[in-house]
């Protein structure tokens, strides 16, 4: 299934929901926002959010800044 | 005694607050944290880099228990986007129960070569914000006028820049900051003012709590200095200096000499008497 995450297009199979795809990239533990289709999703409604073929979705986090 | 500094409902007993960018690495960075006595940091928000290895992360070096995190909207151009970002660094924060997570330091850019704030931007997110129960720092110009609508718009606390982000030119109009904080502190004395910006050295932060600035928000000052760590620990003294002075009451400028030893009893000949 073709979606878009942080601007990259991927190809991504077994992520159903965003959570799934949170835990793909290894963010399961980590402090991390989630944007779909510029949506802003709230962590506890992760598991409850299903991924559709072309979604646009931002995963960010903190960094260093002023 | 007013050494604390009260924002919103946070009440912070050291008036610098410092970025957590541009540091070499984050050992380095959390030294200079810890030895600027900050007890609110800011940072920013960004995508995850999900190629290549993450790393480390920041969170992994700021105790969360000490610091208070201010999510800053740098990096974005207008209102939609700064409101996306705050609304994100709200949801990160939430998820670590910080109490910057009520907070967004708010930056709406004009261009990135001057980083100077879009002024019309600025404040239709502000607005905004204000309505979304974001206490909402907001960064400004120096600009008397542009201060006041943002402190109408129901910003929390009103940031003028003293000179540009990173430039290390330190407080480039007195006037305009001194001029500001009249104005916004006119009939509410205890409305915070932070100078936001342009710190290059000790004097600087000096200077601006000297004329009277609640605080002084830096970052580039102490990342990019040759020592970070020893500049960090210029710029607590140099706040703690700046605020010690402003409470005291400076003397008068004068043109001409006032002697500190008395005339009576001397034994010279003075000329022209």
């Amino acid at each position: 299934m073709l979606i878009v995450v942080n601007g990259e297009e991927i190809d991504i199979a077994g992520c159903p929901t965003l959570a799934d795809l949170v835990e793909h990239f290894g963010l399961g533990d980590r402090a991390v926002a989630v944007e779909l289709n510029h949506e802003l999703i709230p962590r506890e409604q992760h598991a409850d959010t299903r991924i559709r073929k072309g979604d646009c979705i931002e995963l960010v986090t903190l960094v260093g800044g002023g | 005694m007013t050494s604390t500094l009260t924002i919103g409902s946070l009440e912070i007993s050291s008036r610098l607050i410092v970025g957590t960018g541009k540091y070499a690495n984050y050992d380095l960075m959390r030294s200079a944290l810890d030895a600027s006595g900050a007890q609110v940091i800011t940072v920013a928000v960004r995508r995850e880099r999900l190629v290549d290895d993450r790393g480390r992360s920041i969170l992994d070096f700021i105790d969360l228990d000490r610091y208070t995190i201010l999510p800053n909207t740098a990096g974005c151009f207008d209102a939609a986007d700064a409101i996306r970002v705050a609304r994100l660094g709200r949801e990160i924060l939430s998820q670590m129960n910080n109490p910057g997570r009520e907070w967004v330091k708010l930056e709406v850019l004009g261009d990135r070569q001057t980083l100077l704030p879009d002024p019309v931007g600025t404040l239709e997110a502000c607005r905004q914000l204000v309505k979304d129960g974001f206490k909402v720092l907001c960064y400004t110009s120096d600009d008397p006028i542009a201060a006041v609508r943002l402190k109408e718009a129901g910003a929390t606390s009103v940031m003028p820049a003293g000179s540009p982000i990173g430039s290390g030119r330190g407080i480039a109009n007195p006037s305009a900051i001194r001029i500001i904080l009249e104005r916004l502190k006119s009939g509410d004395p205890d409305y915070p003012v932070i100078v936001d910006a342009g710190v290059g050295t000790a004097s600087d932060v000096t200077i601006a709590m000297e004329l009277g600035s609640d605080g002084v928000l830096l970052n580039t000052g102490i990342a990019h200095a040759r020592d970070p760590i020893t500049m960090a620990t210029a710029m607590k003294h140099a706040c703690l200096a700046g605020r010690a002075a402003y409470l005291a009451g400076r003397i008068p400028k004068r043109l001409y000499a006032t002697a500190s030893s008395p005339w009576e009893g001397v034994i010279s000949h003075i000329p022209g008497e």
